[in-house]
């Protein structure tokens, strides 16, 4: 790790433990959007990170990301994810976009002043995000968005939105395009706050477009190339999600040895049973792999950017399958104190779920590297 | 400085085992001394050979102590009223004054406040030095500072207490500083040394992990403000008689650079409970709501906070504000009184670190026990009530 | 508006005890950190900067290490960092360092405002503050809760008094010492790490500062330490018994010198 990388632990780990901890139980009674936090991370320059200097960023890569992502994670997965879904929505703008674009969008993503959200997932396309209905049509200079996206993160709480409709359904996977759509433009509305069973803070909702007109020059890169954009954004926003699970996992832990040794049952602390130990033991194994694999994969993205897509997902799936499966352990561990609310453990158990299920479900995922596999072997 | 005799070292290493600042350390098969030396003379006491000496440096401007006599109490008002502390310092300052065989002396402070003078000869004062000035109706650092400078100045006094409340650590430290002179904050302990008759004065330091103390050997007065309710008030004697001297203050002297615009009393609720040094938490046991008066009671006595335990915040009875545990705050005042609470891990995982736990439940095996480092196994509706009696007889004036 | 911070390089005092069996200061694993009430100081400065333009100075009188407090201090907004360091700085007491500030600081030129914490959590004396505005000959006021405002060349303040606050006018230049009350301290900005570790800490020693050695450090001071030992309390544990009487009688008598 470089120094400055050393900075961004160290600034990233003082939010979690100052500002994301104390309140995390709230948020999640309460179900609050974490704006105080968002604002704090913001005036700690973190939403730079990833952004090229040319635009006011850091000019930062996957990695750096990745490290400022783990200790949030550590904090609360839910306010993590809002932080992480802001990067999502502006890699779109990133990867594909003009210089007009981003010089448009970019400064005050990279300030914080906006967040942004990436609207893909429909009611009827989720894993096969080809079945997209929202639809764009050229009329003079205006395209016109039809259709509703559900589920998206930062929904009604950030003001760029990254969207996928389709431009040309004859052409099939070449007939979709992105488009930035701003809060405010016409015929451009959200949903009312999904209910979940975790990240309860973060915002989940569905975006509505009803005869929404946007200007021409709102066009992510060409038109068509829209599934083009989004494979390679979640490819390069993958490793964020695994190190989530990773940070999430790391906290369950951590509060599941604690309590270990000083829980006292038969006259010992329950640490010293070899039942207890063992399943210690391997979580921390599980975590400390996934977190070398996440890294690996982060370091690799940021040396060869063309050949992302399986370490991407590797990564992605053995972190968070690992999340869930710590988060399950540490409630055990607990117990019965684990299962009450009182405890952090449940809201970690439930929080870890979603990992396993956004950005490319895990079964998607383990379809991407059986594929990359496939053509790997094929090459040599 | 700490002279060490090389020849007598045995390097044997006590002086270094016995030093807190690890000033002292054996190299090369003696002691040598480094800058973290504070002249404390612990190795000396400790050394067997007698290899450790303390060499006091001449000091540039060295006072005469021997023109400074007599034990001086800062009595304070607020808003027109003697404050408790300064009876407090009364008593402990009767103590000092018969050690060294000299009159006790207060200085009261403030408008329309010299009918009060003789409250303070009832209370052990052998004379009162009163400015009653309506420039000094409100606090201010300047002329409250001022006014009492040059009274030192004037008078010479070897020793000055005041209560280190808000108004004390305000003012005297910059007291101090005029007069050139030493001051220690917060005692919890003042006692005259016997070989020169110094003051001793004892205080917390490290958030009251470690005690000190201190002495100002060279320089008079020796100031120390004076934690308020430690120290005891001498009894009230109408009796006594003692010399109340009205001053008349130089008008320039009570200028002040700070204007008062406005002072405003709030309620004790708004206190953080983190912040308190003594929070007094009431469970289940109490019984209902109507309880909980006795709490604030005891919390206003004791000049803290009012705690609970979930259950009690459950029933209604106060504010989330106040709850203490997993769900609630993790404290760790100085004191933590622990009324009709049984003590789950819930609530002890809040507050275990306090630094003294005084626990009051009638069931003997209430887990809280384990944690509490004085218990009463009793009724609190009997055990409260006894309590504040006695904390009011003490403050009584 | 100009500022000067005054901060103190503190280990952290939760974590600091006597060593039971050999009676030293067990600092061990204890962290070094910025004293607590300086932070809520520094953020005050910040602000103050960002609302009225201006510079922050963070100034230390310390051993060399206390550089790291003030470079965290930069990253969290200040602008310029001053270290007082000197061996013949050691061992000071609040006479001596108020000395040794007061000379610091009429060497940089001084300020509009200076603000320090209340007090520092390992010495707890709340002397400095009040020390360092008597030897500037600064008006000021201690336990400031809020800063209300800034018109014609004075400050409206609020005091934090024990049983409420007073509202107070005080003219520039001035001294504050502040409480916790007074906001939340920000955490560093990654620009603000960067700026801070190219930044050079300008370091004055007891020569820079025209100080007359005879009152620096041990030997300028005018109180000294003759014991430090541990609150005994620590570990007792009774049950107090007899009549509810006699169970109040003993329990006044343990807590008294505690309270």
């Amino acid at each position: 790790m470089t120094e400055e990388q050393q900075m961004i632990v160290d600034v990233a780990r003082q939010i979690a433990d100052e500002l994301i901890v104390p309140k995390r139980a709230e948020l999640d009674e309460t179900e609050e959007y974490p704006t105080e936090i968002l604002k704090a991370i913001a005036q700690a320059d973190l939403y730079g990170l990833y952004i090229p200097e040319a635009y006011g960023g850091l000019g930062g890569g996957c990695f750096d990301v990745v490290l400022a992502l783990e200790q949030f994670g550590r904090g609360c997965t839910g306010v993590a994810t809002a932080f992480a879904a802001s990067a999502l929505g502006a890699y779109p703008i990133l990867i594909s976009g003009s210089e007009e674009l981003k010089r448009k969008y970019m400064p005050a993503i990279a300030s914080g002043e906006k967040m942004s959200a990436f609207a893909l997932t429909e009611a009827n396309a989720g894993s096969d995000a080809s079945g997209i209905q929202t639809t764009a049509v050229l009329d003079g200079d205006e395209w016109v968005l039809n259709g509703t996206k559900q589920w998206i993160t930062n929904a009604g709480e950030a003001q760029i939105y990254t969207v996928i409709a389709i431009t040309d359904r004859a052409k099939g996977p070449r007939g979709a395009t992105m488009f930035v759509v701003e809060e405010g433009d016409p015929g451009f509305t959200y949903g009312v706050k999904e209910k979940k069973l975790g990240i309860r803070c973060s915002s989940t909702r569905e975006l509505i477009f009803k005869d929404c007109r946007i200007p021409k020059d709102r066009v992510i890169g060409r038109p068509g190339t829209g599934f083009i954009t989004v494979m390679k954004t979640l490819d390069l926003s993958r490793p964020g999600i695994a190190i989530l699970g990773v940070g999430l996992g790391q906290a369950a832990l951590d509060e599941a040895v604690i309590y270990a040794k000083q829980r006292v049952q038969f006259g010992k602390p329950i640490i010293s049973f070899q039942a207890v130990q063992h399943m210690l033991a391997d979580m921390a194994i599980q975590v400390e792999a996934a977190r070398a694999l996440v890294y690996a994969a982060a370091k690799h993205i940021d040396a060869h950017k063309q050949e992302m897509s399986k370490v991407s997902s590797m990564c992605k799936v053995f972190a968070t399958d690992m999340a869930m499966k710590v988060t399950v352990d540490a409630v055990q561990v607990l117990a019965g104190y684990g299962y009450m609310r009182d405890y952090p453990v449940e809201k970690m158990m439930r929080d870890a779920k979603i990992l396993q299920i956004y950005e490319g479900t895990n079964q998607i995922q383990r379809n991407v590297i059986g594929q990359e596999l496939n053509k790997e072997y094929t090459r040599s | 400085m700490l002279k060490i005799d090389i020849e007598a070292c045995i390097g044997c290493g006590l002086c270094e085992s016995t030093c807190t600042f690890g000033a002292i350390a054996v190299a090369e098969g003696h002691a040598v001394v480094n800058e973290k030396c504070t002249l404390c003379g612990s190795c000396v006491d400790v050394c067997e050979v007698e290899a450790l000496s303390i060499v006091r440096e001449e000091r540039a401007h060295k006072m005469n102590l021997a023109e400074w006599s007599g034990v001086w109490v800062y009595a304070e008002a607020r808003k027109g009223r003697i404050a408790p502390v300064a009876f407090e310092l009364l008593g402990i300052g009767k103590r000092l004054a018969a050690r060294r065989n000299v009159p006790l002396t207060a200085v009261l402070l403030g408008s329309g406040v010299n009918g009060q003078a003789r409250d303070l000869v009832a209370h052990g004062a052998d004379k009162v030095y009163v400015v009653d000035d309506p420039a000094l109706a409100h606090f201010t650092d300047d002329a409250y500072g001022n006014m009492l400078t040059d009274l030192i100045r004037e008078h010479q006094p070897e020793i000055v207490l005041a209560g280190a409340t808000a108004i004390g650590r305000s003012f005297i430290p910059r007291v101090a500083t005029s007069l050139a002179t030493g001051l220690t904050a917060d005692c919890t302990n003042l006692e005259i040394r016997e070989e020169d008759g110094a003051l001793l004065q004892t205080r917390p330091a490290f958030g009251g992990n470690i005690m000190a103390t201190i002495v100002c050997p060279d320089t008079r007065p020796q100031i120390a403000t004076v934690r308020p309710m430690v120290m005891k008030p001498n009894e009230r004697d109408d009796s006594r008689s003692g010399e109340i001297i009205e001053v008349g203050p130089d008008p320039g002297r009570l200028r002040s650079r700070v204007k008062v615009l406005d002072s405003i009393a709030e309620a004790q609720d708004k206190v953080n409970i983190n912040e308190a040094d003594v929070l007094v938490a009431g469970g289940r046991g109490l019984e209902d709501g109507k309880g909980f008066a006795l709490i604030r009671e005891l919390a206003d006595l004791l000049g803290g906070a009012v705690a609970a335990s979930r259950a009690a915040v459950d029933s209604g009875w106060i504010g989330y504000p106040h709850q203490v545990g997993q769900t609630g705050k993790t404290v760790a005042p100085k004191l933590y009184i622990a009324c009709g609470i049984s003590g789950a891990i819930q609530h002890l995982v809040g507050m275990q670190s306090a630094d003294t736990i005084v626990a009051i439940n009638r069931d003997p095996n209430a887990p809280i026990f384990d944690v509490a480092t004085y218990g009463i196994v009793g009724d609190l509706f009997e055990v409260l009530p006894k309590l504040i009696e006695k904390l009011k007889q003490r403050t009584d004036q | 508006m100009n500022i000067i911070v005054c901060v103190k390089q503190v280990p952290d005092a939760k974590d600091v005890r006597l060593d039971p069996v050999t009676n030293t200061l067990a600092r061990d694993g204890v962290q070094s950190i910025m004293n607590p009430y300086d932070r809520h100081a520094l953020e005050e400065a910040v602000r103050l900067k960002e609302k009225f333009g201006g510079t922050v100075t963070v100034i230390s009188m310390g051993p060399p290490q206390a550089a790291e407090t003030l470079r965290d201090a930069v990253a969290c907004g200040a602008d310029e960092a001053v270290l007082v360091s000197d061996r013949a700085f050691a061992g000071a007491d609040t006479w001596a360092t108020t000395y040794t500030l007061s000379q610091a600081i009429k060497a940089i030129g001084g300020a509009d405002l200076i603000l320090c914490g209340k007090q520092a959590i390992d010495g707890d004396t709340a002397q400095v503050g009040p020390g360092l505005a008597e030897r500037l000959d600064l008006p000021y006021v201690a336990y400031v809760r809020k800063i209300n405002d800034c018109t014609d060349g004075s400050f409206t303040v609020e005091r934090m008094m024990d049983d409420g606050y007073d509202l107070l006018q005080v003219p520039v230049p001035s001294l504050f010492t502040v409480v916790k009350e007074i906001n939340e301290p920000r955490v560093p900005s990654l620009k603000g790490k960067m700026k801070a570790k190219k930044l050079e800490v300008k370091i004055l020693t007891a020569a820079d500062i025209d100080a007359d050695p005879a009152q620096l450090g041990l030997k300028g001071s005018t109180t000294q330490v003759v014991k430090v030992f541990s609150p005994q309390l620590r570990g007792e544990r009774a049950i107090l018994a007899g009549s509810v009487e006699e169970q109040v009688d003993q329990l006044f008598q343990k807590l008294a010198n505690l309270l």
